[in-house]
């Protein structure tokens, strides 16, 4: 590269309250990085009010230069002074009047106060009772679209339907097997090891059954729905907020929650069973392996297992893991159809629905857990 | 027409652009020089942005050269998709806004605008700041630099694009379709706007545009681009071209008359 020199500058005082700054060589970018501070602070000394630079030995200038002499402009006229240009090329003064020096004196500093500690909880406070009502809202109109729905079962779109059945449902298979699989065979080792001790190893079946069955097939089930399909409908319902397709659906007269959280709520409703269905079965296979291996028969080991397991236990299961679905497919839509402006805001809506969803989830079963307690179930 | 080798900036030969089998333009060769407006012109689907996307180096050409020279490079540095200290050199001189604007939407102007002097120069902060307000001044958004993309009109988030693609002073700015969707008084303010910046800063213009009125406005030089003869079919200035121009497929665009308009 044939560059010019390095920028040198040289300061001279001048009686009684001026500064000569002479430049020499590339006042750019690139040069000022370091000197920018330097400049502003030796031209801002105590007592100097008038600056003149001298830019005849300057043999670049960019934006990052113009910029300091505005700079300088601004600070100099605030102090009741001036800058006096001296070598500068013409087109460069022809740039420097382009810019609006009133209204860049006029902003100085910052443009939006950041809110205090009481601002801020405030605003927290507002944010959270506004996605409350927005949640109540949503639900209504949801409970409304699934009504119609069952009233006018032809006009739902079970083409979405089915596609949504497909990815949330036969497309995770795969992970809720292996995770079945892994717990059943993680609880039932650990359980196993524990248990030896009292010589009561043989209880670890129904342990397992009742445990899957009851509680961790709808919960674990549900989290994975959350995280893999919830996600995936805010993200989809968020880039299409974000694209001005539900503006478009609203403006042809079609019901964004019908039209699209109606067929995503609905398959993943009709997926739930299914799905804690293989979880629950995978995990007594993976509890089964553990028993094999520590010479239990198999016939004793599917025996006990159902031993303690009745028909209210299976069902109560799946009920909750239905309930959970329900929340899980709900605030995921919900969390697309509110989606803010920009690529970032389908990132947050995602990182929401999964994070909302688990609290849900969480708060559903603690309610289905004493509820269950008085019912006797 | 033979330009003077010490005024060109960017200096194509022989490209051919393609989309796997698909040719779109075959062997064309041109040469912009430093300081003007060149307007890449030509109906819809003939290649004009497929044809800027290939000299900003987004993609490869399937066949010929794009070299760009700047006076401070001892040598042509030429546009390689694949890297290189060349490709870093351009991409460095060159500012690209492109049809949407492509802002960041989480992002406010001036962040946005602040964005390439954060990455690529080491002045302090505050200098950042300034800097990128007085670009954003300079396209008349300095009062909106605290706003996001999506709370600002097509034509102003046009102009912000443009501050940011001047963030670092390119030597030549890049244009894809600066008036299209635009309504005729932000377009030409936009057309002014840039005119302006190629008066004050001697900064090079490559313009991708359709728009007849805005070409005829800015446009220094010209090249038309045609579909059915996957080339330039002309060369030179809009209003020389419009005025005197035999090719039947010129005269049908800039007069705006159809293929069986000019049949008849």
């Amino acid at each position: 590269m044939n560059q010019p020199a390095a920028l040198r500058i040289d300061y001279a005082p001048q009686a009684p309250d001026g500064l000569t700054l002479s430049f020499a060589g590339r006042l750019d970018a690139q040069a000022l990085g370091r000197l920018w501070n330097e400049i502003l602070a030796r031209a801002g000394q105590a007592g100097v009010r008038h600056v003149l630079a001298d830019l005849s030995g300057v043999k670049a200038l960019d934006g990052a230069g113009i910029a300091l002499l505005l700079r300088l402009r601004l600070d100099k006229e605030a102090q009741g002074g001036g800058l006096e240009l001296r070598g500068l090329p013409e087109r460069y003064e022809r740039l420097l009047d382009l810019f609006d020096t009133d209204r860049l004196r006029r902003d100085e500093g910052p443009a939006r106060p950041r809110p205090g500690l009481v601002d801020r909880a405030g605003l927290a406070g507002m944010r959270f009772f506004d996605d409350l009502r927005q949640m109540v809202a949503f639900v209504g109109e949801c409970t409304l679209a699934l009504g119609y729905a069952l009233r006018h079962p032809r006009r739902v779109r079970w083409q979405d339907m089915l596609l949504t059945c497909e990815r949330a449902g036969a497309e995770s298979l795969p992970i809720i097997l292996l995770i079945g699989f892994l717990m059943g065979l993680i609880m039932a080792f650990q359980s196993a090891m524990s248990l030896e001790r009292f010589g009561a190893q043989i209880f670890v079946p129904n342990m397992l059954g009742l445990v899957m069955f009851r509680e961790l097939g709808g919960l674990v089930t549900a989290i994975l729905l959350a995280g893999r399909s919830g996600s995936s409908f805010a993200a989809e319902i968020g880039t299409m907020k974000v694209n001005e397709e539900v503006n478009a659906l609203v403006t042809m007269g079609l019901d964004p929650v019908r039209f699209l959280v109606a067929p995503k709520v609905l398959a993943a409703v009709a997926m739930m069973p299914l799905m804690i269905l293989f979880f629950n079965f995978a995990s007594l296979v993976g509890g089964a392996v553990v028993m094999l291996s520590l010479e239990f028969p198999l016939a004793t080991y599917t025996s006990r297992v159902f031993a303690n397991l009745g028909m209210i236990d299976f069902l109560g299961g799946l009920f909750k893991g239905l309930i959970f679905s329900l929340l899980v497919a709900g605030v995921g839509c919900q969390r697309g159809l509110t989606t803010g402006a920009g690529a970032g805001a389908v990132g947050q809506s995602t990182t929401s629905a999964v994070v909302s969803g688990i609290i849900l989830i969480a708060v559903a079963d603690g309610i289905f857990a004493v509820a269950f307690y008085y019912l006797g179930i | 027409m033979a330009a003077d080798p010490l005024d060109i900036v960017i200096s194509v030969r022989d490209m051919t652009c393609a989309y796997g089998e698909r040719v779109i333009v075959r062997d064309v060769s041109f040469d912009v020089r430093r300081g003007e407006i060149f307007v890449i012109l030509g109906g819809s689907g003939c290649g004009k942005s497929t044809v800027l996307k290939h000299l900003i180096g987004l993609y490869r050409p399937a066949a010929g050269t794009v070299t760009y020279h700047f006076p401070e490079s001892e040598r042509p540095l030429r546009m390689d998709i694949e890297g290189g200290a060349d490709r870093e050199a351009i991409l460095r001189r060159i500012g690209v806004m492109y049809q949407g604007g492509a802002l960041f939407g989480s992002m406010t102007l001036l962040e946005n605008v602040r964005l390439p002097l954060e990455e690529f120069t080491d002045l302090p902060p505050s200098a950042r700041d300034f800097v990128a307000r007085m670009k954003l001044s300079l396209v008349g958004l300095e009062e909106f630099r605290d706003h996001l993309p999506s709370e600002l009109s097509g034509g102003m988030q046009k102009r912000a694009a443009i501050a940011r693609a001047m963030a670092l002073d390119p030597e030549v700015l890049f244009l894809d379709e600066p008036s299209a969707g635009l309504d005729p008084i932000t377009s030409a303010g936009l057309d002014e706007l840039i005119q302006s910046l190629s008066r004050s800063l001697g900064m090079t213009f490559v313009v991708v545009s359709h728009e007849l009125p805005s070409i005829f406005a800015i446009a220094d030089t010209a090249i038309m681009l045609d579909k059915t003869a996957q080339g330039i079919v002309a060369q030179g200035n809009p209003a020389d071209l419009r005025d005197s121009s035999d090719n039947p497929l010129v005269r049908r665009f800039f007069h705006r008359e159809t293929a069986g308009a000019e049949a008849s």
